[in-house]
């Protein structure tokens, strides 16, 4: 077998023998995947993703809605915060965040991604407006809204606990929850790196309130900045073990670290090959989580594409209006339109398979196989 | 325990996509890793990995039929046993155009202008002198002086500014005039391009570049290239070049009108050349360039990335008798150039202060010398500056090492006697 020979030669054998035979990885298993060869691990963490998903590469339609870039969490590798009266802070009014959706009222979107800062006046019916505003809106869409930061500010606000203010979003509106926020959960980044933000076993334990709530959500870290390969594989071990206990993720999805205009400057960031790496190693340790997502908008499409014969299956969507990113130097589109996405991961060699947000197929590109719900029709789900 | 449990959610720990979709069939292994195609493929990849030549059947096989896992580690093993020392090279040098006139119309190209037309230049020598001395300020070794097919501008004019560059910038080598520019020369000058070559080596011409073969494949041309020197004498002024005692890179402009097929074909010309000469010292590729082009209605959308990418893999398993792979970060961005450098690029090019060609055509990806260096060296790699000729001219190394000059860098060493060094 290919991959045995591939193996032999960067020295991981016995992890290509554990993962022929679907045994766990171990964290120092872990450490060595970091360490060896790209193509190894490449080619482990493809046989896995082809034993999953075969050639099937998900993308969605979707539309991007940042409500506010006021933020006190003061991230050191964030620039898309701001301060209260700094130039360019803005939040959207509910009917603004509204307006954003009726505005792609003529594109078939299934979703709306909805993060932001943590601006500290906004109220605890804020939220619940937003929500009810973009259901409004387009009832169809799904509402994926609020990191595990976010909803943490917004049970404060409520100042009730959390698991009783989730059934109020989820009755508002509120499908889903996005991965963003976890960085890296290590205490010493946490402290170095955004230590007013909560820590990385509070994140975890917001993660499993939503899901013991019913609610679905993504995970992810932050790579590339001052995390150690140790403190990554233990962020990587800790999302996998609150998996065994909940099942609620569906995706994991590491962000690029981007250094311009953030306090961290002078760190350059991930390379390309360092991309790769970070996906194949989740697909070969999150051996519970489903999907692994190269997204597209911060790995540009050349890693993307690449990405989806390392481990991925994913590359996100269509991403109307891209904010958190653009402000921290991608210079990608900030969005794209569908019949692109599909040549794309056509041009990659995988088939396309368009999904809601639930990972529902709204239409696959599978030759062999018939389409399965046809494209949605506008307006109607 | 008393919380609930994943089951009283109907959340299923580790639950399979599969199981998540019930109306799909149940998971396919890819073609490439497992599938029908997986027994060619595997003996490819081992005639590969044993330095086995493949034939153009096989090329197109594995353009069609392996997954870019495979096609780009192929080209790592093909990159890895030509350079053992882990060195990406690059040259700092910088594009001249001296005329953008050109009467041979190519539709793909943005860059040209008729004679007469409003924006058509010939570039007075006081600004070509200028554009040199800031070259020679920052240690420039080659300038790639490439234009249009002036009606007008005959050897004569090329050997007179030639003399002239190389007096007052005697170490920047003139790196200029591809095939079809050399053809045009040999019309104008009703003779032999053999003798054309003569005449522009003893001015001192260093090298010639490899542009203008777009896709050396006739029903290719044209479509695209109609007017333009033909498959056969592009191949004819290569072999000449390289019998003349210079040194010459290819090229390959895809992604528009040709088949998976005729990429082959392209990339089967090449080799068969370079078994006869061994002329050709690099192999550089790009997509197609499409916005703003003037025939744009004739091609179809720009190639992805993933399409240059397994092209460019390819060709370093296919051209196993040239010994250098140019990346093009021009036309695909920095990231993708580095994943180039896993997948058997050993070569950056140019720093190309300037690039009027293909930046006339919406596409400007310049890339400061720094910036450079520091993505070979994050990918893995050394950054080492060369000559013209694949020489290391490097300081941070000491002395030079490999051909310094034409001279020695040519294969068919006594050609060059007589003429200047």
């Amino acid at each position: 077998m290919r991959l045995l020979r591939t193996a032999e030669r960067a020295g991981i054998t016995d992890l290509a023998h554990k993962v022929l035979a679907g045994e766990r990885l171990s964290r120092a298993d872990g450490v060595r995947l970091y360490q060896a060869d790209l193509y190894a691990v490449g080619e482990l963490a493809n046989y896995v993703r082809e034993r999953l998903h075969g050639d099937r590469t998900y993308f969605n339609v979707n539309q991007h809605v940042n409500y506010t870039n006021i933020c006190n969490k003061l991230c050191r590798f964030c620039a898309f915060q701001r301060l209260p009266n700094q130039e360019g802070a803005y939040w959207m009014t509910p009917e603004q965040v509204g307006q954003k959706i009726t505005a792609q009222l003529h594109q078939p979107v299934t979703e709306v991604h909805m993060v932001a800062g943590i601006h500290p006046k906004l109220d605890y019916q804020y939220y619940l407006d937003i929500l009810r505003a973009a259901k409004r809106a387009r009832p169809s869409i799904h509402v994926k809204a609020f990191t595990m930061v976010e909803l943490d500010q917004i049970a404060k606000k409520a100042k009730k606990p959390l698991q009783e203010v989730l059934p109020e979003l989820i009755e508002a509106g509120l499908g889903s929850c996005p991965g963003g926020g976890a960085e890296v959960f290590a205490d010493r980044v946490h402290q170095e790196s955004y230590h007013l933000k909560m820590s990385g076993e509070q994140w975890l334990e917001t993660a499993r309130t939503v899901h013991r709530a019913g609610l679905r959500s993504n995970c992810t870290m932050l790579h590339g900045h001052i995390e150690t390969i140790e403190e990554r594989v233990d962020h990587l071990d800790r999302l996998r073990l609150l998996q065994d206990e909940t099942g609620g993720f569906q995706t994991y999805i590491p962000l690029s670290f981007h250094p311009d205009n953030t306090e961290m400057a002078d760190i350059p960031g991930p390379t390309a090959l360092d991309e790769l790496r970070e996906i194949a190693v989740a697909r070969l340790l999150l051996d519970n989580i489903p999907h692994i997502k190269a997204y597209w908008i911060l790995m540009d499409v050349p890693v993307a594409q690449t990405a989806l014969a390392f481990g991925a299956d994913d590359v996100d969507g269509t991403v109307v209006e891209e904010k958190i990113y653009h402000e921290a130097g991608a210079t990608t589109p900030q969005e794209v339109a569908r019949e692109e996405l599909v040549r794309w991961i056509r041009d990659a060699g995988r088939v396309p398979v368009e999904r809601d947000t639930l990972y529902q197929v709204v239409w696959s590109g599978d030759p062999e196989q018939a389409q399965v719900g046809g494209a949605v029709p506008v307006g109607t789900r | 325990m008393d919380s609930p449990t994943a089951a009283h959610l109907d959340l299923h720990p580790q639950t399979l996509p599969s199981d998540l979709h019930p109306g799909l069939p149940p998971e396919r292994a890819s073609r490439a890793t497992q599938g029908p195609y997986a027994p060619e493929l595997d003996r490819l990849a081992g005639k590969i990995e044993d330095g086995v030549r493949i034939t153009p059947e096989e090329g197109l096989y594995l353009h069609d039929h392996a997954d870019l896992l495979l096609l780009g580690r192929l080209a790592d093993t093909v990159r890895e046993r030509k350079h053992p020392e882990g060195r990406v090279t690059y040259i700092v040098d910088r594009n001249l155009n001296p005329t953008n006139v050109c009467i041979t119309d190519c539709g793909f190209c943005a860059f040209y202008r008729r004679p007469g037309a409003e924006g058509a230049y010939v570039m007075e020598r006081p600004e070509l002198h200028r554009r040199m001395q800031e070259l020679a300020d920052l240690g420039g070794r080659q300038v790639l002086m490439q234009g249009g097919h002036h009606p007008r501008l005959k050897t004569a004019w090329w050997c007179e500014l030639f003399q002239d560059l190389r007096q007052h910038f005697p170490l920047i080598n003139l790196h200029a005039l591809s095939a079809p520019e050399l053809d045009h020369l040999a019309k104008l000058d009703k003779r032999p391009v053999q003798e054309v070559l003569r005449d522009l080596i003893a001015a001192g011409l260093g090298s010639v570049p490899g542009a203008g073969a777009e896709m050396l494949v006739e029903r290719v041309r044209a479509i695209i290239a109609p007017k333009k020197t033909t498959t056969d004498r592009w191949l004819a002024v290569h072999r000449a070049v390289h019998e003349a005692g210079l040194r010459s890179s290819a090229t390959m402009m895809f992604g528009h009108v040709e088949t998976h097929a005729e990429r082959i074909e392209h990339m089967e010309r090449l080799r068969a050349l370079q078994d006869e000469t061994g002329g050709f010292t690099a192999f550089a590729c790009w997509t197609m360039q499409p916005e703003g082009v003037p025939q744009q209605e004739l091609y179809p959308r720009k190639a992805t990335p993933g399409t240059y990418l397994r092209v460019q893999a390819l060709a370093r398993i296919y051209l196993d008798n040239i010994d250098n792979m140019q990346t093009s970060y021009v036309t695909q961005g920095l990231k993708a150039a580095q994943m180039t450098l896993r997948m058997g690029c050993n070569d950056f090019g140019g720093t190309m202060l300037e690039e009027n060609v293909v930046s006339a055509a919406g596409c400007f990806n310049l890339a400061p010398i720094e910036k450079l260096e520091q993505q070979i060296r994050r990918a893995g790699f050394t950054p080492v500056r060369r000559n013209s000729w694949y020489g290391l001219d490097d300081a941070r190394l000491g002395a030079p090492s490999g051909p310094k000059n034409r001279a020695e860098a040519a294969t068919h060493k006594g050609a060059l006697s007589g003429g200047v060094a």
